[in-house]
């Protein structure tokens, strides 16, 4: 270039800045994480020796299942569906008509803090557990069967449903808020006509969702003894009934296949 | 009508956003309040219906103090005080209807508005107030799928439906392309003047605030540094709230005619 007389002053190249600008900090951390991993790794006593004997073992495991035998055992099977799938529905419905007072007390912008502490308390209590720790607490409260497993699937739907339902209320527009607030209308009305509308179609997926992870973990607390399809597939298994055992996991696999299609469709029609 | 005498808010971050300001208005007046972005104009009308809580000071509209209310005597005299919002501030889920009738939401109980069970006088009044602006055959729609300002015209609306003593209204026209920016203004002028409103209007544009009201008042780092008539608005007056710039093809000309027609 002929006329540079001001651009030689100019640097000619450029770096996006470091995410951590500190390089020392970020060097530790690079190197530190690495370390931590190899170490980790080496605290898993990897032996190829044990790998090598368990192949041809879940090889023979695997062989068990085939054909899937859905007709020997068929009146208990599908008894052990149908109640998963009531399970599912029932914990569900109850699991979100508890989550949404806790839900709206969990969300700053509509709670005082107590009340917000109250309701977030809730929620990490209801979270630290798994379902089927609230399974074996609820099979030892109410005995064995599937109504054990309807409170444990409700409870662990509060700690999902209370949390996601406070996060998008949180997130949604404040003038929105703001604007109903103005025109005179009380908590209630202000609840149902500025917040409502902006958070129902995201809770309709995820409740489409919570029913899908319902019925998937009514397979587990079904195991420690609250009902449903866990109960047969768990019997089938202390039977050596692999064949039986295979069909369930498959009859499983289907419906869980078809509520990822429902939630998906129920998520774009209510946009 | 309204009188704020010595309004005062400092933010709990510590920023003093309005510092003691003094004014009345009285009835059926149209005041533009404009003022460079943070001089407190927001702040300043959200103290008035207490969607900002002020420090100090007292807001007295047609003899009732407003800043010691209690909530429920609060939520009541809402309902006489209207207000108009930048970018317009509707449910965007909701249908324009709803939009219209939550503005009656002070004076129904919580079921009948859950159920969308509005009286027929308030549904008549939607729909008048509707067809006043242009939109009746709207009411159906979302919010979301009008254009801007259909959106305002529809902001108007819910405004107008608490059947309000005063309108706020908060940067009415940001966001709005300079012809629709003087639809709307116009449309509340001509609202104003029907219904013998008292109206607070914050606006960035000085040309509109001119063109539109009786009184300008300039906000400038939460103090009053102007109020008076628009045509008062000099070089040195706009120097004084916004600081310098050359303000000479900002104000209004002697008498600039404007007559678009209103196209819906």
């Amino acid at each position: 270039m002929a006329d540079s007389s001001g651009t030689d002053s100019y640097p000619s190249s450029w770096k996006k800045a470091p995410f951590i600008k500190n390089s020392f900090v970020r060097w530790l951390l690079i190197v530190g994480g690495a370390i931590y991993l190899a170490a980790a790794l080496g605290t898993m006593n990897i032996d190829i020796e044990r790998v090598k004997e368990g192949l041809p073992r879940a090889q023979r495991f695997l062989d068990s299942f085939f054909p899937p035998n859905f007709a020997d055992n068929r009146g208990v099977l599908w008894e052990g569906i149908a109640e998963s799938i009531w399970m599912a529905i029932i914990s569900t419905v109850a699991g979100i008509a508890l989550s949404i007072p806790v839900g709206l007390g969990a969300a700053r912008n509509l709670a005082p803090a107590w009340v917000y502490l109250f309701c977030r308390g809730i929620i990490a209590a209801s979270r630290t557990f798994p379902e089927i720790i609230l399974a074996i607490f609820a099979v030892k409260l109410f005995g064995f069967g599937p109504f054990a497993g309807f409170v444990a699937l409700a409870l662990g739907t509060i700690g999902f449903y209370a949390k996601l339902l406070a996060e998008d209320i949180e997130n949604s527009s404040a003038s929105q808020a703001e604007a109903v607030k103005a025109t005179g209308a009380n908590w209630f009305q202000w609840v149902n006509y500025s917040i409502q509308p902006q958070v129902m179609p995201r809770m309709i997926g995820l409740s489409v969702y919570r029913l899908d992870i319902n019925f998937r973990e009514s397979a587990v607390v079904g195991i420690v003894g609250g009902g449903g399809i866990g109960a047969t597939l768990n019997t089938s298994f202390s039977r050596y009934e692999f064949d039986t055992a295979a069909a369930i996991l498959i009859i499983i696999i289907l419906i869980v296949m078809a509520m990822e299609y429902t939630s998906s469709f129920m998520r774009k029609w209510v946009q | 009508m309204l009188q704020l005498s010595e309004l005062t808010k400092r933010y709990n971050t510590g920023e003093l956003a309005l510092k003691g300001v003094s004014l009345e208005i009285p009835k059926g007046q149209v005041l533009a309040l404009i003022g460079p972005s943070g001089a407190g104009k927001s702040t300043l009308i959200r103290c008035i219906n207490r969607l900002v809580q002020p420090t100090s000071g007292s807001v007295v509209l047609k003899e009732l103090e407003l800043t010691k209310l209690s909530s429920s005597a609060l939520r009541r005299a809402r309902r006489r005080m209207g207000m108009i919002f930048q970018e317009y501030a509707l449910v965007e889920r909701l249908t324009v209807m709803e939009n219209v009738l939550s503005g009656r939401l002070g004076y129904v109980g919580f079921w009948r508005s859950y159920f969308r069970k509005f009286p027929s006088a308030d549904i008549q009044e939607a729909y008048r107030l509707l067809d006043r602006v242009g939109l009746k055959h709207m009411a159906d729609k979302r919010a979301d799928e009008l254009s801007g300002g259909q959106r305002q015209r529809v902001g108007i609306c819910r405004a107008l439906i608490q059947n309000p003593d005063l309108l706020l209204v908060d940067e009415p026209t940001a966001s709005l392309d300079p012809k629709t920016s003087r639809q709307i203004m116009r449309l509340i002028q001509e609202l104003c003047s029907e219904r013998g409103l008292t109206a607070i209007i914050n606006i960035h544009d000085v040309f509109l605030a001119q063109m539109f009201s009786q009184r300008v008042v300039g906000l400038e780092l939460g103090s009053v540094v102007y109020d008076g008539k628009p045509e008062g608005l000099t070089p040195e007056v706009l120097t004084r709230i916004y600081g310098e710039e050359d303000w000479s093809a900002t104000i209004k000309s002697t008498d600039e005619d404007d007559d678009e027609e209103e196209d819906f």
